[in-house]
């Protein structure tokens, strides 16, 4: 079985204007819209109590919202989750109480309502330890992105290097483009999946570079334009294959996982989805933008040895 | 021609038979159980164990078994209505001194657990439970230092007659006053002697001649550590109260405990208990009253009788000498002539005061330390939750006063270190510690658990069968290899994951479906590559061999860089999202061997010795 017959030509790198406007644009309105709209950062980074509770049967709002009123959280967001016997209550961090306690209190309230609900999980995250947590979240992508740059230009040119974060950023702003746009909770599983997009988006683009990298040492004729068409077409196959696979388990985690994964696999969907764009137009054209040449990749001496070994044709 | 040498086949098998052999404990369940165990009492010397199954037969309660385990007795049901009365009924029994706690106990068959085999070690979030962050108010403890060497400072200077003006507290500063500049060089010298761990730093401010002291560098760090490490041991202790099976009790960062509860669902009561006080008191034993006579109700005024550690029981004055909050410190070490085990204590300055008064004249009489522990309990009694306070009071230490002493003294004649070690640790916990505050909590309740888990398992499997077959159908042989492939990925990470005991967490269970999706990468690439050397007219076996050879570089560089993503993940991430990193990390590790040598070992079998005219990928 094949999706793409054997011999596709497709000009990627000619059209690499239309693809770079495209990401630009995609990644000025991803820039507006956490301006205008921000993210919704759940309890992890602000700080706060989150209540989930359960009822044998179709849960009132209403009738919840004014029991929490009543036992003076009338500050409090009460949502249907998953279904509508969950109910999901946040509640933000509040200076005069002891906060550990909040919840406790919410509790006994809706208990002395309907001994019938069920604690399903509560979660508190104390103001101070979100903001850790949204440093450290930070970091962590900043750190990822410094190491994979290390990696990358260790091992091939500075050139692919910058092209590979570039097309990384690119993947992480829309992927927070497009949370910003749906305004799904952005939680600490979430920034969890953003890194694992950028495993996989990079993962992508090195097979693509180490495809470049080959054809530059191996093809004596054509620009470097011509080699990195070729080279993206003769990946073509892997990289849409080896995404219809994520993808595939993805969806199937995005429907059966259950609410609490929900966002984390939309975030992967989102991230291997452009991950996998971003790896065909943006990573070799900003490498190209850069000016890279043949001279740049020709062989060592280790390399030079496997790249004979398996070159005759 | 394509052929391994047999050593190569070898590895495959056994790492087969060995990872096979190690994910098989999660296929047996877990039993619902009762875990006994004390610290004070012997439990598996079989008087217990033998009221405990006559209690169940007097109930009625059909118990599956009872074995010995490290910690003490474990009763395995076979259902959770039985494991609830089995515990009401073994608490009843056995009274405070045993904890008696609800468990799930895995089910793996004894020639599993013989090679240590055990099924992976679910997180808070799949099998329920609560998960506190405390952070202890390090503020406080210095705080508090600062006021002890306050007092102890403006004692020293009377003693020697040295005037002062003021002596002030801000924050981690002593400030002090004095009249004359010649004052305060006397002074700094004096305090200096005495007080070797502050710092003092003369500040003119024109009028009044003013004396700095702050705490080093070192002290600073040494009553942080203490006030930690103080709290952690308390928490342990409030941990064996609350009856939980295997508790998590963790040093995180400087300040920080983490403690986690499986299995605890009632958060309220965790907290009330956690955050019980405990203290001590030095007291002078009644040596004048006979201690029989006591113990047959014949209690002297001013005394009153205490049971020891041990089992003994003293009479003591009920005036304390020192109490808990003058504790400064207590360090287990090693007596200088003797060699023998022993815990040198220090006093602030009044409790020194009160204890150089007492020991003047109690030279040759025995002194005994009292553990005052406030205690909460919830019962069940008729449906309705009884919330019962009481206070238990334990005799920790009885020595002889061999001498004068007051600031400083050594407990000596102790059996062991490890007794040494508690002795100390049990004074630094009856002292008052610095506070402590929850700052995160996440519990999970079992419904959503058993939730998780469920789901959980069926993303995966649906996942998997999916890529099995769209793998099948796209490279047909060779996908059905590569079938095989993920399949063995798939029970390596599980056998790895039950091996290092990492916790399993939801995120992990996606990390795992993720690893899936991901795994075959290395298949595909290596399969493209094959298909792409036959287009170009080589022959199927050099296609293979080149394929092989050509992708190599492309899959070692492309995981690489993602195990450089899970890296940073773990090493940033906390609870949930570890285990994300984990699962990943493993299954990027695993996922090259299978994809790799798993594959070719297997095409090598197959294909290795035709001659083929056109291979099925």
């Amino acid at each position: 079985m094949r999706i793409l017959s054997e011999d596709i030509r497709i000009d990627f790198m000619g059209r690499r204007k239309y693809a770079m406007s495209l990401s630009t644009l995609l990644i000025l309105a991803s820039f507006v819209l956490l301006f205008i709209r921000g993210l919704s950062f759940g309890i992890d980074f602000t700080g706060g109590t989150l209540i989930e509770v359960a009822y044998p049967e179709t849960a009132e709002l209403e009738g919840i919202r004014e029991v929490l009123g009543d036992a003076g959280f009338g500050d409090a967001q009460v949502q249907h989750f998953g279904t509508s016997r969950d109910v999901l209550i946040r509640i933000a961090p509040r200076p005069d109480r002891a906060s550990a306690k909040l919840s406790e209190d919410v509790l006994a309230a809706l208990k002395n309502a309907d001994s019938s609900v069920d604690m399903r999980r509560v979660e508190f995250v104390g103001p101070q330890v979100g903001e850790e947590l949204t440093e450290q979240g930070g970091l962590a992508v900043l750190y990822a992105l410094i190491g994979i740059l290390i990696y990358v230009a260790l091992r091939f040119e500075y050139r692919f290097s910058v092209g590979a974060v570039a097309a990384l950023v690119h993947d992480v702003i829309i992927t927070l483009g497009v949370f910003s746009l749906l305004q799904v909770e952005f939680d600490l599983t979430v920034l969890a999946a953003i890194l694992a997009v950028i495993g996989y988006s990079l993962n992508d683009t090195i097979v693509v570079f180490d495809r470049i990298r080959e054809n530059f040492r191996r093809m004596r004729k054509g620009s470097p334009q011509e080699i990195m068409n070729v080279s993206i077409n003769q990946t073509l196959s892997r990289t849409i294959m080896t995404s219809l696979t994520t993808m595939l388990v993805l969806i199937a985690l995005f429907l059966l996982g259950g609410d609490i994964i929900h966002s984390f696999a939309l975030a992967l969907i989102v991230g291997v989805f452009v991950g996998t764009y971003s790896s065909i137009f943006v990573a070799g054209s900003s490498a190209l933008a850069l000016g890279v040449s043949k001279a740049d990749l020709m062989p060592v001496e280790r390399e030079d040895k496997e790249a004979g070994a398996g070159d005759q044709p | 021609m394509n052929q391994y040498p047999a050593w190569k086949y070898l590895l495959i098998i056994i790492l087969l038979v060995v990872g096979m052999l190690y994910a098989l404990p999660n296929l047996w369940g877990e039993d619902p159980a009762v875990q006994v165990s004390s610290t004070r009492s012997a439990v598996t010397d079989g008087t217990i164990r033998d009221l405990l199954e006559s209690k169940l037969c007097d109930a009625g309660i059909s118990v599956k078994s009872i074995e010995e385990t490290d910690t003490g007795l474990l009763a395995r049901f076979n259902n959770t209505e039985d494991q609830l009365a089995a515990a009401d009924l073994f608490k009843d029994a056995l009274g405070p001194d045993y904890v008696v706690a609800l468990n799930l106990a895995p089910s793996t068959p004894a020639w599993l657990q013989a090679i240590n085999a055990e099924p992976m070690y679910l997180g808070l979030d799949l099998r329920g439970g609560v998960h506190f962050l405390m952070e202890v108010d390090m503020d406080a403890a210095i705080q508090k230092a600062m006021r002890r060497y306050s007092s102890d400072v403006r004692t020293i200077l009377r003693k020697d007659k040295l005037r002062y003006t003021s002596i002030r507290e801000s924050g981690d500063k002593l400030v002090i006053k004095f009249r004359s500049a010649e004052d305060r060089d006397r002074a700094a010298d004096l305090i200096h002697d005495e007080y070797r761990e502050l710092q003092l730093k003369p500040v003119d401010d024109g009028a009044s001649a003013l004396l700095e002291a702050t705490l080093s560098e070192q002290e600073d760090r040494e009553i942080r550590k203490l006030a930690l490490q103080q709290n952690i041991t308390t928490l342990r202790n409030r941990v064996n109260e609350l009856g939980v099976a295997e508790p998590i009790i963790q040093q995180q960062g400087d300040r920080r405990v983490v403690v986690q509860l499986p299995g605890v669902q009632d958060t309220a009561t965790a907290k009330r208990i956690l955050g019980a006080t405990a203290t001590l008191e030095y007291r002078a034993v009644d040596t004048k009253h006979d201690i029989d006579a006591a113990r047959n109700g014949k209690i002297p005024a001013g005394s009153s009788l205490y049971k020891s550690r041990d089992g003994s029981y003293y009479l003591l004055k009920n005036r304390a000498i020192a109490t808990g909050d003058q504790i400064v410190n207590a360090r287990s070490g090693f007596d200088s002539n003797s060699g023998s085990p022993q815990v040198s204590v220090t006093l602030d300055g009044k409790g020194a005061r009160k204890m150089l008064e007492f020991t003047k004249v109690s030279v040759g009489k025995p002194m005994a330390v009292l553990f005052i522990e406030n205690k909460t309990s919830t019962r069940m009694v008729n449906g309705e939750q009884v919330v019962s306070n009481r206070k238990v009071e334990e005799i920790i230490s009885v020595a002889t006063i061999r001498g004068v002493f007051g600031r400083q003294f050594q407990t000596t004649g102790l059996d062991s270190p490890q007794e040494a070690h508690e002795l100390a640790l049990l004074l630094r916990s009856g002292a008052l510690a610095a506070p402590i505050r929850i700052v995160e909590e996440r519990t999970v309740g079992p419904s959503l658990g058993a939730e998780n888990i469920e789901q959980g398992f069926l993303s995966v499997v649906i996942g998997f069968v999916l890529v099995l077959v769209f793998m099948a159908l796209y490279y047909k042989v060779f996908g059905l290899i590569a079938d095989l492939a993920l399949t063995f990925n798939l029970v390596l990470v599980v056998a790895l994951l039950s091996m290092l005991q990492a916790t399993l967490t939801m995120p992990g269970i996606a990390g795992i479906v993720l690893t899936v999706g991901m795994a075959v990468d290395a298949n595909v690439l290596i399969f493209e590559r094959i298909r792409e050397e036959l287009r170009n007219g080589n022959t199927p076996q050099a296609s293979i061999h080149a394929g092989y050879a050509k992708a190599f570089s492309t899959i070692a560089d492309a995981n690489v860089t993602t195990l450089i993503a899970a890296i940073v993940l773990f090493s940033f991430g906390t609870g949930p999202i570890k285990g994300f990193a984990v699962t990943l990390s493993l299954g990027i590790i695993t996922s090259m061997f299978t994809a790799i040598m798993g594959t070719r070992a297997v095409i090598n079998l197959i294909y290795g010795r035709r001659r083929l005219q056109r291979l099925p990928v």
